[in-house]
């Protein structure tokens, strides 16, 4: 029954949907009758697809084998966390959540959304309409979470070992929500170009909105990243791998959007470019959808599916990116030119931001796409990795950090080289003092670690710059959110610098008893043991571990199996030093009875991960900072119409 | 600058800048994509060495080596008509062993050994790879 009503709930939801389309569609044609329909619809619509995620969830718990995608994925062994994250952890579930959050964030939009104006507001709620519609068909039509299976077994396959960990509970959840909150910017773009209202207002509107999606991406890249570097046991932070461009790529247009929305809200500026972004930023979201959830990648996202679904994902794109471009080639003759400023300014600063992003973006999309394309035209399997990346990528980012550091210093419409010289002076000279320093005190480096080091430094005192000889007191939030946002771009390029220059490696086999040195470590292989868990049994090491002459501690990296499905994976054992991480896993046991065991010693490498939450940190008081504010406007404005 | 032009002048900048990251692209892909080689394919090409490729096939029976470290392993990789040594030092999937499907990344040396930087094999009878799977079918052990 449950898994019946939950595919009855989410044929509601649809059928709530289209209406909502056809309502907003009428509305912005001027049939105001039904003016008062298009908000309740999308919050009902949102609860019905809420409901029918919900009851997928309880099916998952309850472990009822008699529907196919829980026989497939779940097992009444694993434990309550993993039969509950169990439900987006495969393919149907996944993009339920996907459908649950995109009618959500409709929902948010109809009832919090104030200040749009009231048409362009009903035109954006049916944009989000219109994309709902084809992500509802996708599991209606092609991959029904509630499909039953008759006769039901005895006992689930089980979840995939990798997803077996607490960061399968968040972390698809925010990055969801960075990705489909996107849909906003998205929506809001159509919405405007229909009624073509495309202006400051428009812009202060949807900014919120915007680094409310930015924020979540940004969470949930950190943490991918994270769990990516823990849960591998390959000691890398970041791989290039397609699932992982598949998220950078939707942030790194959210974070030239929201640049690029802000000249727009203060200096009515770059107004055809900013809406161009925000169709661009949700359709980066629907291409990593794509490339993750259609099977025609490899990787740990990647849950087995048919070609069929591939397809349909591929005609939703090409139906909502095409349609979306072809209205903005319609359109953009309506929008006027936005409001002229220098090339040396704040909006100089910010339009270079934005096309070294784009440039960025377009690489990152380039050496993702190209292998897929090239083996669907010639039959060549080629694959792009690191190597591609870093080279193309590394020296624009290094400019791009550069660049923020000296936006912030430079003032709106116009400024003097000579001015913005002086204030560049301290973050500059420290620049080369850490060149000079780094070159002679460390030992040599990688040119990119090398260059990306010292700009670290000198753009981290550069992002608090715009708070000197400021009444710290009477500086806006969003300023500090800025700040602290720039400093941990900064405070993250020193981690990544560090990591690729100081990290110290060692593979070796060895004996009982037998002790390794690795960077200022010692450590020895005490014992192995057996040990089991709910649903596994592992070898687990203990390894007694010293700094110089400091106190002993112990880590226990394990090799785990795991019986359902049989999967074999290392579990890292991982110490966290102010000054870095040390990094341990065991492999396999050698004929001669010696252990392999990895080690390293990477100093700052946590910095990266710092970085990222800083980022995220800065982002949340920006937002909060710009909700005060409207509140605090609204207040006055009320006490003003009584006083 | 005159204001007149400035529309121009940007929409200029973001198609210089595009071209320039094509271009930049294009020769970066041109250097650094890694084509994948069945020993045949590899024995065919001459793949020039250093060059980052991918090479699947089978691991031979019989020829696993480990060597003194207890960390380095070398082994031959062929594909029924040809076959390639490779050296790797590492930990190996758990699923790598002898007569089985292994895809590896790396580049040949100056002797035409395999120096392999990365194993991949299946993970389990679920997961499997499609690289690994298009290797074991292009090399007719998965039929």
């Amino acid at each position: 029954m449950i898994a019946e009503a939950g595919l009855a709930a989410l044929w509601l939801g649809a059928a709530l949907c289209v209406l909502q389309l056809v309502v907003a569609i009428l509305v912005v044609r001027g049939d105001e009758t039904a003016n008062g329909l298009v908000r309740p619809v999308a919050a009902a619509q949102a609860v019905l697809t809420c409901l029918a995620f919900g009851l997928l969830i309880l099916l998952f718990v309850r472990v009822d084998l008699s529907v196919l995608l829980v026989a497939e994925n779940d097992h009444s062994e694993k434990p309550f966390l993993y039969r509950f994250a169990g439900a987006w952890g495969n393919h149907e579930g996944s993009m339920l959540m996907w459908v649950s959050i995109l009618a959500v964030a409709g929902a948010a939009v109809a009832l919090l959304e104030k200040r749009l104006e009231e048409r362009t507001l009903i035109a954006t709620l049916g944009g989000q309409a219109a994309i709902g519609i084809g992500f509802y068909a996708f599991p209606l039509f092609a991959s029904n979470p509630f499909a039953r299976l008759n006769p039901s077994p005895a006992e689930g396959q089980g979840l995939n070992p990798l997803l077996q960990d607490p960061g399968l509970a968040f972390h698809p959840p925010t990055l969801y929500l960075g990705y489909v909150g996107l849909s906003i910017a998205f929506s809001f773009a159509i919405g405007a170009l229909v009624t073509r209202d495309v202006g400051p207002a428009f812009a202060r509107a949807m900014r919120p909105w915007v680094l409310g999606a930015w924020i979540f991406l940004t969470l949930g890249i950190t943490a991918g990243s994270y769990w990516a570097y823990y849960e591998l046991g390959w000691g890398g932070w970041w791989f290039w791998d397609p699932v992982e461009n598949a998220s950078l790529m939707p942030w790194l247009a959210a974070t030239a959007l929201l640049h690029s929305v802000t000249v727009l809200a203060t200096r009515d500026g770059l107004r055809a470019w900013t809406v161009m972004l925000a169709v661009v930023a949700f359709s980066m979201s629907m291409i990593g959808t794509f490339l993750v959830r259609s099977g025609i990648l490899t990787s740990v996202h990647a849950f087995a599916v048919d070609p069929r679904r591939g397809s349909f994902l591929l005609a939703l794109l090409a139906l909502y990116i095409g349609g979306a471009l072809a209205l903005f080639a319609l359109r953009v003759g309506t929008v006027r030119e936005g409001s002229r400023f220098d090339a040396v300014s704040r909006e100089g600063a910010l339009v270079l931001n934005n096309l070294l992003l784009t440039v960025v973006l377009g690489i990152v999309l380039v050496g993702t796409l190209y292998p897929l394309i090239a083996e669907a035209l010639s039959g060549a399997k080629i694959s792009v990795g690191p190597p591609y990346f870093n080279s193309a990528a590394g020296p624009l980012a290094l400019i791009l950090v550069a660049v923020m550091g000296a936006g912030p210093m430079m003032r709106w419409r116009r400024e003097e080289l000579g001015v913005i010289a002086r204030r560049m002076a301290p973050a500059t000279a420290l620049v080369v003092f850490a060149l000079v320093a780094v070159k002679l005190v460390l030992p040599p480096m990688g040119l990119l670690p090398f260059l990306g080091l010292a700009l670290a430094f000198g753009v981290a005192l550069a992002s608090v710059a715009p708070l000197w000889g400021r009444n710290l007191r009477r500086t806006p939030l969003f300023t500090y959110g800025m700040v602290i946002a720039h400093l941990g771009i900064a405070v993250s390029l020193m981690g990544m610098a560090c990591d690729s220059a100081f990290t110290r490696e060692k593979l070796v086999a060895v004996a009982v008893g037998d002790s390794v040195p690795v960077g200022p470590f010692t450590v020895k292989l005490a014992s192995v043991a057996p040990n089991f868990g709910e649903n596994w049994e592992s070898m687990q090491a203990s390894l007694e571990i010293r700094r110089g002459n400091g106190a002993m501690f112990v880590l226990e990296p394990q090799a785990r199996a795991y019986w359902s499905p049989p999967t074999e994976t290392g579990e890292s054992a991982i110490s966290t030093r102010l000054d870095g991480q040390l990094y341990t896993v065991l492999g396999k046991q050698n004929d001669d009875g010696r252990w392999q065991l990895r080690l390293w010693w990477k100093p700052f490498v946590t910095f990266i991960w710092l970085g990222g939450a800083l980022v995220a940190i800065g982002g949340a008081l920006a937002l909060l900072g710009r909700i005060l504010r409207d509140v605090r406007a609204k207040k006055r404005e009320h006490e003003a119409a009584y006083a | 600058m005159k204001p007149k032009n400035q529309r121009l002048t940007l929409a200029l900048l973001a198609i210089v800048a595009v071209v320039g990251a094509a271009l930049l692209a294009m020769s970066a892909l041109k250097d650094q994509a890694a084509y994948f080689y069945t020993p045949s394919d590899a024995a065919r090409d001459h793949v020039a060495p250093g060059q980052a490729v991918r090479l699947g096939g089978m691991v031979d029976k019989g020829s696993l080596k480990r060597s003194k470290d207890g960390v380095t392993i070398d082994f031959v990789v062929s594909d029924g008509s040809a076959s390639v040594p490779v050296r790797f030092a590492g930990i190996v999937p758990s699923l790598f062993r002898e007569g089985s499907g292994v895809v590896a990344d790396g580049r040949f040396d100056a002797q035409g050994t395999f120096v392999a930087d990365q194993i991949l094999a299946k993970h389990d009878e679920r997961y499997m790879p499609p690289q690994v799977e298009g290797a074991m079918h292009k090399s007719g052990s998965l039929k």
